[in-house]
């Protein structure tokens, strides 16, 4: 739209022409207060704090609600203005219970803020206060009546931004409250013979994030700490595969740091103010009782507790045995897709370089490998790449999900497609074999017969309705669900040529560890097993390793002498008898004594996401820096363990980690036997001005030779990386492996829920109660009588 | 609409609400009508009823509970057969609205929003029932009884006892 100019404070400013003032003036760093009004959320104009004077008109304006206008003249602070936000202040505070020092928002209100700037200490109203004791309507939010200003954010978040619309106003006047959508009489949940509302959602917080006062608190931060006595990391949610931003909020305890408190507290990156359920509150499984803080080796057929040194020397010790004995090919490895790229990255090269085989693999939600060839070579689309970052959703004038529930699987993705739908008018085309929430917002719906979406893609090239409609869209964005792999997948990205593509994978790093090559038949960054540079300075065998599944076959026949699982659980995983494992030496790392673990001769404690640093790659390939906020006694990060590991194989460590130059350093000076055989990894620092990093452990020596030899990595920019920005990484655009016609899918969905994170969920005391909270919502509360024992 | 099989309301009241849904450009223009209509057949606002009618304006339960909580005239508990509504705005007030509630409170042992043991009667306080030329007026349901004192207010409570006793 054109632009008009006015005058703010004496000030000229031009902003686009439907603008609102509050907008156009916060972004000439003119600050008007507003309680009620929220970026993205409807208006409501509910709590007159932003009333400004607007020339030749005869009363205050709101300011969220006035657009600007050609010559217009406004004043945002003047005595009248500022007796004006005082009296609303009163009136706010006339029956607020100004509990500050103890409240959950002390120091992070806007109402204290407010109150500080215009001074309503001295108020007109003597009345007493009436008083309402707080209310717990899930695990995790609670609601303080009397702290309660009714600007209603909350109310417009469930609803618009949630689509879900738990929350409402009711009653009149000054009697008028923020009431949950389960009335207390048919809750079926009392306390001292009182019948308490209960909130039937997704329990994402939205609301308590949205919420300018104490008013709506959080069932796992409450009353726990003050703001500023925590330490504030931003780093990235350990979930599912929308890598959202968070900021831990961390407090010293006897054996490290907890985390306290989760959310996106500065509102930046892909996420913006956005965390679902478990990225606000599941937390709690770091301190869980269960929790691994020694190491374990197998004594007399039990498990002992040992010390580092003797567990890692065991460990390593046996691996070269077993390495020299009955060769490299007998060993087997299963990554993460909960570590880092940089620890996914060394155990790849772990596996190909110190052990010396192809056998690696993970647990696969997504067939990255298939999207990455199917779109090399392919281009760009209208100057974009092909691959669709999770930004993408944000601003695409259509999308196509095909399979997949965002809702539950990817809450980011479902955010940012209903806000793109809300805000943009962007088109949503859905096909799917479940009535997914996320039709609401659909212009279109194809349903899709179980294990039809090979049809549904067939269907694509036709002339129905759908596919014409989808097939005109210029700008389109397709999102695919783990339904689809393999051929399937193939087809559909050669049915839209036009369209900019991701896959919905299930973990923070599940892109990660296949970029990273956590895969038997590729190298990192998708390259062929021989013929790459990066084969060549591997000296890895050309030949396809095992995969997870025929790793436990190998095992069954007694052909697999070691294996090495790092932070997966796929006995329980993929159901996995564990007799089979009875003639392997397994060593496994991870938080927990999973069932993988349990059976394992070395099970070494290792941290966990938020207790470590490096960078995640999420499902769209955004990469983002991880920092480390939490600490606890008794675990090592998974970088570490694998070094050492490699260490005590006898390995030098030199060529695994490259770090400290030291006497080796070789600029290409070198004559003789190697002559013309450069350093490249020197020579890619100097030219890279990067500093040799000092210590094996250090990740980031890692992430340089990430970006040394990762197409699409290459393009890293360490300054957006280490400033918190996302990055979006494309994989190499010709080269990479070509499938095989027997190549086999080997996708198995997590399946996770809004309530669920794969083996952390039975460690995760919060999300057992919110899953047991909404469960007793499902079964129709008339029948249970369940009676709280707060 | 969603199609209602098993309709709690009476099929005339049923009938009725069918068309309600119909005739505004808004569906959920037809719920306050609704609320009143149910709130006359059943005597209150129920849970069941607030869940029929959520269901025939394709709105939340929420919704419904949303409005009816903000209108003092719907009820969500019953109220005695006769429902004693007694105006204490100001002509009423000038010329002895608060005596004749008083005389109630007394009379009936039961106080604002109550109802008398037996289920007959109900008291309330409202607002002004547009009664003015002839204050003091209490309403009894839908009847309107004005220029009343304690001793007509008595007789008033008497026939409606007696209509019972029959």
């Amino acid at each position: 739209m054109a632009d008009v100019t006015f005058t703010v404070d004496g000030k000229k400013i031009t902003a686009p022409a439907g603008t609102l003032l509050l907008e156009a003036c916060k972004a000439h760093g003119i600050e008007i207060p507003a309680f009620c009004y929220y970026p993205g959320l409807s208006l409501q104009a509910a709590c007159r704090m932003c009333v400004v004077r607007i020339e030749k008109v005869p009363k205050l304006q709101t300011a969220c609600t006035t657009p600007v206008a050609e010559g217009m003249v406004v004043i945002t602070e003047s005595p009248e203005i500022a007796q004006a936000r005082k009296a609303t202040l009163q009136l706010l505070l006339g029956n607020h219970p100004l509990d500050c020092p103890v409240c959950d928002a002390g120091g992070e209100c806007e109402l204290q803020d407010m109150t500080f700037k215009y001074g309503a200490a001295e108020s007109f109203y003597a009345e007493p206060k009436n008083h309402r004791e707080e209310q717990k309507w899930s695990p995790v939010v609670y609601f303080d009546r009397p702290r309660c200003i009714l600007c209603y954010r909350c109310v417009r978040m469930c609803g618009e931004g949630m689509d879900i619309f738990a929350l409402g106003v009711q009653n009149r006047g000054s009697s008028s409250v923020i009431a949950p959508n389960v009335p207390p009489q048919l809750s079926g949940v009392s306390s001292h013979g009182e019948d308490l509302a209960q909130l039937d959602c997704e329990q994402c917080g939205m609301c308590i994030d949205a919420c300018p006062v104490g008013a709506l608190t959080s069932g796992t931060y409450r009353y726990k700490t003050r703001p500023w006595e925590m330490n504030h990391t931003a780093t990235v949610c350990t979930h599912c595969g929308d890598g959202c931003k968070t900021t831990l909020g961390v407090r010293p305890v006897a054996d490290g740091a907890e985390i306290v408190r989760g959310d996106n507290r500065d509102k930046s990156g892909i996420n913006g103010d956005f965390l679902c359920n478990k990225g606000r509150y599941a937390f709690d499984f770091a301190n869980h009782a269960e929790r691994l803080t020694q190491p374990l080796v197998r004594k007399s057929g039990k498990l002992t507790p040992v010390s580092w040194e003797e567990a890692l020397s065991y460990a390593g010790t046996r691996l070269r045995d077993l390495r020299q004995d009955r060769g490299p090919e007998s060993i087997g490895i299963i990554g993460s897709n909960r570590t880092t790229n940089e620890e996914n990255y060394l155990l790849q090269k772990f596996a190909r370089t110190v052990i010396g085989t192809n056998n690696i693999d993970h647990h696969r939600t997504a067939d990255f490998v298939t999207l990455a060839n199917a779109l090399a070579g392919t281009g760009t689309t209208y100057g974009k790449s092909r691959f669709a970052s999770q930004r993408s959703v944000q601003t695409a004038q259509a999308i196509l999900l095909v399979g997949g529930d965002p809702t539950n699987q990817a809450p980011l993705t479902a955010w940012n497609i209903r806000t793109n739908v809300r805000l943009n008018k962007a088109r949503l085309y859905i096909a799917n074999h479940e009535a997914i929430k996320l039709r609401r917002q659909a212009k279109a719906f194809a349903p899709v017969a179980s294990f039809g979406y090979g049809a549904f893609v067939q269907s694509l090239g036709e002339g129905n309705d759908f596919a014409k409609a989808v097939r005109a869209e210029e700008d389109l964005v397709v999102l695919v669900g783990n339904e689809l792999h393999g051929g399937e997948l193939a087809s559909l990205i050669a049915a839209l040529p036009q369209a900019r593509f991701a896959l919905l994978s299930d973990y923070v790093n599940s892109r990660g560890a296949a970029d990273m090559g956590v895969l038997p038949d590729v190298l990192p960054g998708y390259q062929p097993l021989s013929g790459a540079a990066l084969a060549a300075e591997y000296n890895s065998p050309a030949t396809a390793g095992l995969d997870l599944l025929a790793m436990f076959d190998a095992a069954s026949t007694g052909k697999l002498s070691a294996l090495y699982v790092v932070g997966s659980n796929p006995i329980r995983r993929y159901g996995i008898d564990p007799a089979t494992l009875a003639s392997t030496f397994v060593i496994v790392q991870d938080l927990f004594l999973t069932e993988t673990a349990a059976v394992a001769d070395v099970v070494l404690p290792a941290a966990n996401l938020y207790e470590k640093a490096g960078t995640v790659t999420n499902s769209y390939g955004d990469l983002q820096l991880v920092s480390k906020a939490a600490d606890k006694s008794g675990v090592r990060p998974d970088f570490e363990l694998i070094v050492r590991l490699a260490g005590h194989m006898g390995h030098d460590l030199h060529s695994l980690v490259p770090f400290s130059r030291g006497l080796r350093a070789d600029m290409g000076q070198t004559r003789g036997a190697s002559s013309g055989e450069a350093d490249r990894h020197a020579v890619f620092l100097t030219a890279n001005k990067l500093e040799p990093k000092l210590s094996p452990f250090d990740p980031f020596a890692i992430l340089d030779e990430i970006q040394r030899l990762i197409p699409g990595y290459d393009k890293l920019l360490r300054l957006q990386m280490l400033s918190g920005n996302d990055q979006h990484i494309t994989p190499a655009s010709s080269g990479l492996t070509q499938i095989a016609g027997t190549r086999k899918d080997l996708v198995l969905p997590s399946s996770d829920t809004l309530f669920t994170s794969g083996s952390l969920t039975r460690y995760s005391p919060m999300l057992e109660d919110v899953q047991r909270h909404q469960s007793s919502r499902s079964a129709g509360a008339s029948a249970g009588q369940m009676t709280s024992a707060d | 609409m969603a199609t209602i099989t098993q309709s709690i309301f009476t099929p005339a009241t049923a009938a009725r609400f069918d068309k309600l849904a119909t005739i505004y450009p808004v569906k959920r223009s037809a719920l306050v009508p609704m609320l009143l209509y149910a709130q006359d057949e059943v005597g209150y606002v129920s849970d069941a009823v607030v869940t029929e009618i959520a269901q025939r304006l394709d709105l939340l339960e929420l919704d419904v509970r949303n409005v009816l909580s903000y209108y003092s005239m719907l009820r969500t508990k019953p109220a005695g057969k006769y429902n004693v509504q007694v105006c204490t705005n100001i002509s009423c007030m000038l010329r002895g609205g608060f005596e004749l509630l008083d005389h109630c409170k007394n009379k009936l042992g039961i106080d604002h929003k109550e109802t008398t043991p037996d289920g007959l009667f109900s008291l309330e306080e409202v607002e002004c029932i547009g009664a003015c030329c002839w204050a003091p007026a209490v309403q009894v349901n839908y009847d309107f009884h004005d220029e009343l004192t304690p001793e007509k207010l008595d007789a008033v409570l008497d026939t409606y006892r007696a209509r019972e006793s029959k």
